[in-house]
């Protein structure tokens, strides 16, 4: 999906102080998966995210006097979401998921089992593939059809919800890294791990698929 | 082969992620196009990962439901009035 730059920032907070119903709508539409993906890092569930999002719009119109352009408007959005959400989460007396943004690389989450090599001891390849992936045999065409589709969306949803936020922002919708990192406040490290976790679940959930269709 | 042993099958599946957001330094790119010029098992984990990524691309993000977008464009029709 295309993103919008600096200068169609203006444009689109010039249109919505003109009071551009359609402006309005097509924002709304363009951020509504990415805001309710990171409103679920900190609040309990898909139905309280949603009123998130719903109350930031409000936030946005109400503070679009304010808003400088000195950071990108989805920047400045977003910043009002996590706001907004954070309250909200306190409200709902979660801790806030500090560690899951700042330091996700706490906790060892290795991509595959550590089964699937050798021991770190073995005498002759150490960490070298004991159970290597199998080829997918299935034809590029199939494996974007629906029903794979479906099972890569169910491995989405299962993931924590930081690393959901990560992949779908970075993988579903198209945004460059540091788009991220601004939307969510992490560093680009972090962004990377976290990524790097979603992608490697969902290679999996992938792989599990396969090899029972095969 | 020795290019292969510096770098394990285990440690490569932890840089694909960095590899492809070009995060890894020189030296250690090299170490990990190395080892997948030489490793089928990586060459195949790597192409999954592609494949992986490209279907998530093929994904459609949440839409709004008609109930939220109309309260939203309630909310733009009220904005400042009185």
């Amino acid at each position: 999906m295309e993103t919008l730059s600096r200068r169609d920032d203006i444009e689109v907070v010039r249109a919505l102080r003109e009071r551009d119903e359609a402006a309005f709508t097509k924002l709304t539409r363009e951020y509504h998966s990415s805001l309710l993906r990171v409103a679920q890092i900190y609040v309990s569930s898909q139905a309280v995210a949603e009123e998130v999002v719903q109350e930031t719009w409000i936030g946005v119109l109400n503070g679009l006097d304010r808003f400088e352009g000195r950071s990108s408007l989805k920047t400045w959005i977003f910043r009002i979401l996590t706001n907004i959400a954070k309250t909200q989460g306190q409200r709902e007396g979660r801790t806030l998921p500090f560690s899951a943004l700042q330091r996700p690389g706490l906790v060892p989450e290795p991509a595959l089992e550590p089964e699937r090599f050798r021991a770190p001891e073995d005498p002759s390849y150490p960490g070298h593939w004991s159970s290597p992936p199998q080829e997918w045999n299935a034809p590029e065409g199939r494996l974007l059809g629906g029903e794979v589709r479906g099972v890569v969306e169910r491995a989405i949803e299962q993931l924590p919800p930081a690393q959901r936020a990560v992949i779908s922002l970075r993988d579903v919708e198209g945004w460059p890294a540091d788009e991220v990192c601004n939307a969510m406040g992490v560093t680009e490290t972090n962004q990377r791990v976290l990524l790097h976790r979603a992608r490697s679940k969902v290679r999996r959930a992938l792989e599990d698929y396969v090899s029972e269709a095969q | 082969m020795t290019s292969v042993e510096q770098l394990s099958c285990q440690e490569l599946v932890e840089l694909v992620t960095d590899y492809l957001e070009g995060a890894l330094p020189e030296d250690e790119r090299q170490r990990f196009e190395e080892h997948l010029g030489s490793c089928a098992g990586c060459r195949k984990y790597f192409d999954q990962m592609k494949t992986t990524l490209r279907v998530t691309g093929k994904l459609a993000p949440a839409s709004l439901s008609p109930e939220a977008e109309e309260a939203l464009v309630d909310a733009f029709r009220n904005w400042r009035s009185p």
